[in-house]
């Protein structure tokens, strides 16, 4: 699924912020993320969900070398992988519904196969009678919700969400998780940073890997012995 | 397709009806100032054509005999004589009076009946239109008949001395076709900046976009669209009001039937291109704009 080997990043002339980062996701199975602020947890993230190439080493997603694929194959990868961001990024000027409907609509979902699924994700957030609002208008924990139901709904294969649970409530925190148990177990990859240690006991089988100063460690042995290595 | 089409869903995805600021404002200005220029140059391009080609195969023969009556039967005998050759398509002696009444304006007469004017000993002039384009063959046969019918008489091509206007009134019109050059740069240049203000402001949008996987095309479909329309109400503005010009010079220079003013008009073929002329700049237009944009989408991941 995810093949990172050798992996190092840096921006500009600057030291390496991650280096040597090496390791192997599989196929539906359930990671977390985790190291201090400033770790590296956001910029390896950006390069699993493809807003940056890394400085050298090797990247392999879908089993396609993405160091060297040409810029107009990658909109086609981006559509398979769902991406929450620590700052949700959603869009101002569109409504809950418009911002969830977002990634069908650009992968070329006709208006009427969306309202359905983009209903029922609504309901399931919560937001069924807040569908029209705009971001501005919503708490923090309902925009993160919405960015939430906008990652999954395309159904995405590789799920990365930075601090998903960081803005909602203990509830909505377990709801959530609920959601991307739910995804996995229908076969997505999952990749969540966080923070919060106590999320990781909540998910069986869930592997967890540590950023410390921009190297890897894997106190679950994820990386060294992954479930389902071939 | 000049403006692309875009699903009315997919619109709304930028913010904003329309890209504001003075873009549109701007090239209404730049398509009023070039529409005049293009008129200009092609009524100055036909003016330069018309008397070109009206001087072009004509020659006035100048007889200037002492004698009045050897003269004037020198300048018949010539007339009779050109006529008949083959390369002249016409052969005119002007009248005498007719040479009074054009120097009488200069003496404040328009009767020709002025003592001096009567005075002045004037020459005998025959007009004459030749045949064809071979303008040297025939130059060389008129001198050998003006040297056996009025020896003496001074031939004097017209393009000697309309030339020089003809030439002047030629570049001007070259002038006027650079400065829509000029202004057609200046119009994609304005379409260039407001293509990459347009990105700069919204570059978060783009950037989430580009993330949940928009290709390069549709994201430049979008700001194509909008900046098309965008020029397109300035084009149209500035379409109008120089179509207003134009008709009202039109109509004044209708009342002016002497000289050269005769000779400038659009004609059908000035017409035709004036009336391309916006849509061309809504198509180039459109065109750098998705030139710019697509170039400026690829510095991005």
């Amino acid at each position: 699924m995810v093949e990172f080997s050798g992996v190092g990043l840096r921006y500009g002339p600057d030291a390496e912020i991650l280096s040597d980062i090496s390791f192997n996701l599989q196929p539906g199975s359930f990671y977390f993320l985790t190291g201090a602020s400033g770790a590296g947890k956001t910029s390896l993230l950006k390069m699993l969900y493809l807003a940056q190439r890394p400085s050298r080493g090797i990247v392999r997603l879908f089993g396609e070398d993405l160091v060297s694929m040409p810029r107009h194959r990658l909109p086609g990868f981006r559509r398979r992988i769902g991406v929450v961001f620590q700052d949700f990024r959603l869009l101002p000027h569109l409504s809950a519904r418009d911002n969830i409907a977002l990634p069908l609509r650009i992968a070329g979902v006709g208006e009427e196969d969306l309202s359905g699924p983009v209903g029922e994700m609504l309901s399931w957030i919560g937001l069924g009678e807040r569908a029209d609002a705009r971001p501005a208008t919503l708490s923090g924990g309902e925009q993160q919700r919405v960015a939430i139901a906008r990652a999954v709904i395309a159904r995405p294969q590789l799920l990365v969400a930075d601090e998903p649970t960081g803005n909602v409530d203990p509830d909505m925190a377990m709801r959530l998780l609920g959601l991307f148990e739910a995804l996995n177990r229908l076969g997505t990859t999952v990749v969540v940073a966080t923070h919060d240690i106590h999320l990781i006991s909540r998910i069986e089988n869930a592997q967890m890997m540590r950023l410390e100063k921009g190297r890897l460690s894997d106190p679950t042995g994820a990386l060294r012995y992954p479930p389902n290595r071939t | 397709m000049i403006i692309p089409r875009v699903p009315a869903q997919h619109r709304r995805l930028l913010p904003d009806r329309r890209l504001s600021g003075p873009t549109p404002w701007v090239i209404a200005i730049l398509m009023l100032l070039t529409l005049l220029a293009a008129a200009a140059g092609v009524g100055l391009a036909r003016s330069a054509n018309a008397i070109g080609s009206a001087i072009a195969g004509r020659v006035t023969v100048q007889i200037v005999t002492a004698n009045p009556v050897v003269r004037a039967e020198q300048a018949a005998a010539l007339r009779r004589a050109a006529a008949a050759q083959p390369f002249v398509r016409t052969a005119r002696a002007v009248e005498q009076a007719e040479l009074r009444a054009t120097l009488g304006q200069w003496f404040g007469t328009t009767e020709g009946d002025d003592p001096v004017l009567r005075s002045l000993p004037l020459p005998a002039l025959v007009d004459i239109d030749f045949v064809g384009e071979n303008r040297a063959g025939h130059m060389a046969q008129l001198r050998a008949l003006v040297a056996r019918e009025a020896p003496g008489a001074r031939i004097i091509p017209h393009a000697e001395w309309l030339g020089p206007v003809a030439r002047l009134i030629r570049s001007l019109a070259w002038v006027a076709g650079g400065l829509v050059l000029l202004m057609t740069l200046a119009s994609a240049a304005v379409v260039i900046m407001t293509a990459r203000a347009a990105l700069g402001t919204h570059y978060a949008t783009i950037e989430m976009l580009h993330l949940i996987g928009a290709t390069d095309q549709q994201i430049t479909r979008l700001f194509q669209r909008r900046i098309a329309i965008d020029t397109a109400y300035g084009i149209a503005l500035g379409t109008v009001v120089a179509a207003a010009i134009l008709l009202l010079i039109g109509w004044q220079w209708s009342g002016v039937t002497s000289g050269l003013a005769e000779t400038a008009s659009l004609g059908p073929a000035g017409w035709a291109l004036l009336l391309a002329l916006p849509l061309l700049a809504i198509a180039l237009a459109a065109l750098t704009a998705r030139q710019t944009l697509l170039a400026a989408l690829k510095k991005i991941l």
